[in-house]
């Protein structure tokens, strides 16, 4: 038995450099099954309408972070998010707010990767250890303190989410603070004197006004508005301990 | 450390932020949240008003006493409740985001267990003031 497809209007945000003086609305109509994503729909217009439209996409299951687009205005993966959901209504696909479009639903990730480049997004091993001396032993509960961190994808879901970068793109922003309390609470990690100086500079924790979209949008659970705010506690703290005198965990 | 660079953002076509705020109710109920803040500092400023009445002596402190009674007065009261009461729903809906990570018996607190735990320290200390208070009266 052959299911017939039903069809839904796509409106795509479209911006060609050289051709747009800004972005415009385009409308298609496409073909959809129950278990058809908004990615499909765009890979079908590409495919049979307009194979002009660009957008970025690789592993159609939610983990490579590629296709994260503004889906009826919110911040969504578009290889997780089904058609049949707005149906009988439109959907409109935008690129990711408060980045700038490079192409259609291509947004430039230059800031994200210059500031992922500089936040020693790595594990610096807190001592020195032969491989005869075996591997760095941690508690569950020591991984539990980082794990949900660990997840992120870097899909900029919540850098569209959050206005405070918008508004200020020297913000760090949601992902990265993330990533780095990743790596700041992990135990076997020397490198927190480092990170700590991002975490209390001005375009650190302290940019972020507590909005909390970024957790809401998040296709991975990471919640980086906790990770965020824990970190105003533990940058608070870290600049008390030095004007008092205390070793604080900045250099 | 992150280089510092002309145009922090990258390169392409950007979007204005102008009206941001309207653009999702979710950024809109953040706005609430950070306006009722206004009205939480404005009804403190009310009870500081009282204070220094008090420290002025009997006129004065009735004298605030019947400012509190006038209609004007209970309009603007029902209107920070509303406003208190919105900013506690919001502030309360945030507070998880907010803590370090909480475990008991080795298990993590979920974030809805702190969020009703919020509440209920909420309606329990003004149920106490409000007993308090009646017992006060002379």
């Amino acid at each position: 038995m052959t299911v017939e497809p039903r069809h839904i209007e796509i409106e795509v945000l479209r911006y060609r450099p050289g051709t747009d003086a800004e972005p415009v609305w385009q409308s298609f109509r496409v073909p959809f099954l129950d278990d058809t994503s908004v990615l499909e729909g765009l890979q079908a217009i590409k495919d049979d309408q307009d194979g002009s439209l660009s957008f970025r996409w690789s592993c159609r299951m939610a983990i490579c972070g590629s296709c994260g687009m503004m889906i009826d205005g919110v911040p969504r993966l578009a290889c997780h998010t089904f058609l049949r959901e707005f149906f009988p209504g439109k959907v409109r696909v935008a690129p990711l707010d408060h980045l700038p479009i490079e192409r259609d639903l291509v947004v430039s990730a230059e800031d994200f990767v210059r500031k992922l480049e500089g936040i020693t997004p790595w594990l610096v091993p807190r001592e020195a250890r032969t491989l005869a001396q075996g591997e760095h032993l941690q508690t569950p509960r020591q991984l539990e303190q980082f794990r949900q961190y660990a997840g992120c994808i870097n899909c900029m879901l919540c850098y569209a989410a959050c206005p405070q970068y918008g508004l200020d793109p020297e913000f760090i922003g949601p992902g990265l603070m993330a990533l780095i309390h990743r790596y700041n609470e992990d135990s076997r990690d020397g490198a927190r004197a480092e990170r700590m100086e991002l975490i209390n500079a001005e375009q650190g924790v302290w940019s972020c006004t507590a909005v909390g979209y970024c957790s809401v949008v998040c296709p991975k659970h990471v919640d980086p508005a906790n990770a965020v705010n824990q970190n105003k506690v533990n940058g608070a703290l870290d600049w008390v301990k030095q004007r008092v005198g205390l070793k604080g965990a900045s250099k | 450390m992150i280089p510092p660079v002309e145009a922090p953002r990258g390169r392409g076509y950007r979007r204005p932020m102008a009206g941001w705020w309207r653009r999702n109710p979710y950024f809109f109920w953040y706005m609430v949240r950070e306006v009722t803040a206004v009205g939480v500092a404005v009804y403190a400023l009310v009870l500081l008003a009282g204070v220094v009445c008090l420290a002025r002596g009997e006129p004065a402190w009735n004298g605030w006493l019947a400012a509190m009674r006038s209609p004007v007065s209970i309009a603007l009261h029902l209107l920070l409740l509303a406003g208190m009461v919105c900013h506690a729903w919001s502030w309360f809906d945030i507070m998880p985001k907010t803590m370090p990570m909480l475990f008991v018996g080795g298990k993590r607190v979920e974030a809805s267990t702190i969020t009703r735990a919020g509440w209920v320290v909420a309606v329990v200390a003004a149920i106490a003031l409000y007993v308090v208070a009646r017992m006060l009266r002379p």
